[in-house]
């Protein structure tokens, strides 16, 4: 199976592991990502405002590619899934925002939101299946007690991202379970790390960061893994003493495609 | 500017409906930037809806909100608090020179793992 890719700009620099890992591992569960061309950045965080078009153009233009190749869209990244997702409702429900993004592109035909939108985690649940999965690890993770960081962005908007029961999700601990390891739960897995405002306010960062990371050690785990490249440097950042890695890494370690995940 | 002008905007921009608000205060329990604000959630709902929106348009509240989407998902009667806060936010900073961050500011608040998506996302936020 083909999907259209959008790696996104974090992906292409300091995560590249994220990027990767991800295409290896999507190879040996044959899918293959067909990275979009001239793909432009997604901005990182979608604006809510409904008057707020020119942001979002570069969104719909990488769902225009994959609706013309008629490919769901995956990323990895959980920005870019969270803008692209969210920009794509609003085409969907709101005709005014419709009209005008149409009106920008002109010269092409119109888009209304047809485009399947997934994020690389429910490609693997919905596309590959987790019981498939489980069949290509060669190298299972078994004993290792790997705690899920969803973060705020793989889950909320809940009326829109749709991925998961966005107060006790279960996604990333179904992953963990189908590459062999031990998924531990804990309170502050869909709380936020600061996000952004490790810019401007690294105390504030640095407070909700470690609540995450103490919590996760208490809970008894020796690693933490994540979708997101902000939330894996807030949390290293800000002094997590356990190893904090893509999610993408354990995956191509358990499938075989990677020697090592420690860091 | 005019301040019928500058709710309706808000209210327009937003699409929140402020009046559905039943004053639970469960925005403001669950915001993870509480301690930092001066104006909470349910404080830009409320202040919003009556019209006093002069203080919110000058409180470094907004740019405090981490943009989480907590308060969106965990108010009982829908109101999307999150989504005003970034209405106030964008009345002021598409204003001419009332840019937030400028490009000036990022190099001295970078590190060597600094990643893209950190840089965009704060420009996003902050600036026109
Ligand atoms: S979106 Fe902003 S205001 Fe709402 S809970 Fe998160 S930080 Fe607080
Ligand atoms: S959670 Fe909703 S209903 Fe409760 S105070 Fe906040 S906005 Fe109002």
């Amino acid at each position: 199976m083909r999907v259209s890719y959008f790696p996104g700009c974090t992906l292409k620099n300091k995560a590249r592991d994220l990027d990767e890992y991800a295409r290896k591992s999507a190879e040996v569960l044959g899918i293959t990502l067909e990275e979009i061309p001239d793909w432009q950045c997604c901005g990182g965080v979608f604006t809510t405002a409904k008057n707020e078009v020119a942001t979002k153009l570069s969104s719909v233009r990488a769902l225009k590619y994959a609706a013309a190749k008629e490919q769901p869209l995956v990323s990895v990244c959980s920005a870019c899934h969270n803008v692209i997702k969210q920009t794509n409702h609003a085409i969907k429900t709101d005709a005014d925002f419709a009209k005008k993004v149409n009106n920008y592109m002109a010269e092409e035909t119109p888009y209304a939101g047809e485009t399947q939108v997934y994020h690389y985690l429910e490609m693997l649940r919905d596309l590959v299946g987790f019981d498939a999965l489980k069949e290509k690890v060669v190298n299972a993770l078994s004993g290792k007690k790997i705690a899920a960081y969803y973060g705020c962005l793989l889950l909320r908007p809940n009326s829109v991202m749709q991925m998961d029961d966005p107060e006790n999700p279960q996604i990333m601990e179904n992953f963990i379970k189908a590459i062999g390891a031990t998924p531990v739960v804990y309170a502050m897995r869909n709380e936020c790390c600061g996000g952004y405002i490790s810019m401007e306010s690294p105390d504030l960062a640095s407070k909700k960061s470690n609540a995450v990371v103490e919590n996760a050690k208490a809970a008894g785990a020796e690693m933490i893994i994540t979708a997101c490249p902000l939330c894996k440097y807030n949390l290293i950042k800000n002094g997590a003493d356990i190893p904090v890695v893509y999610f993408t890494q354990a995956l191509a370690e358990a499938l075989g495609v990677k020697e090592d995940t420690n860091e | 500017m005019n301040k019928n002008f500058i709710q309706e905007e808000i209210l327009r921009s937003s699409g929140v409906n402020p009046k559905k608000c039943m004053k639970c205060g469960k925005c403001s329990a669950t915001c993870p930037a509480y301690d930092e604000m001066e104006y909470h959630p349910h404080q830009f709902v409320s202040m919003v809806e009556s019209g006093d929106i002069e203080p919110l348009l000058s409180s470094e509240s907004l740019y405090k909100c981490l943009s989480c989407f907590a308060c969106i998902d965990r108010c009982p009667r829908g109101v999307q608090p999150a989504k005003l806060v970034e209405a106030v936010r964008l009345a002021v900073i598409r204003q001419q020179d009332k840019n937030h961050l400028t490009a000036n500011d990022i190099p001295k608040l970078l590190d060597d793992e600094t990643p893209q998506q950190l840089i965009v996302s704060a420009f996003r936020k902050y600036t026109k």
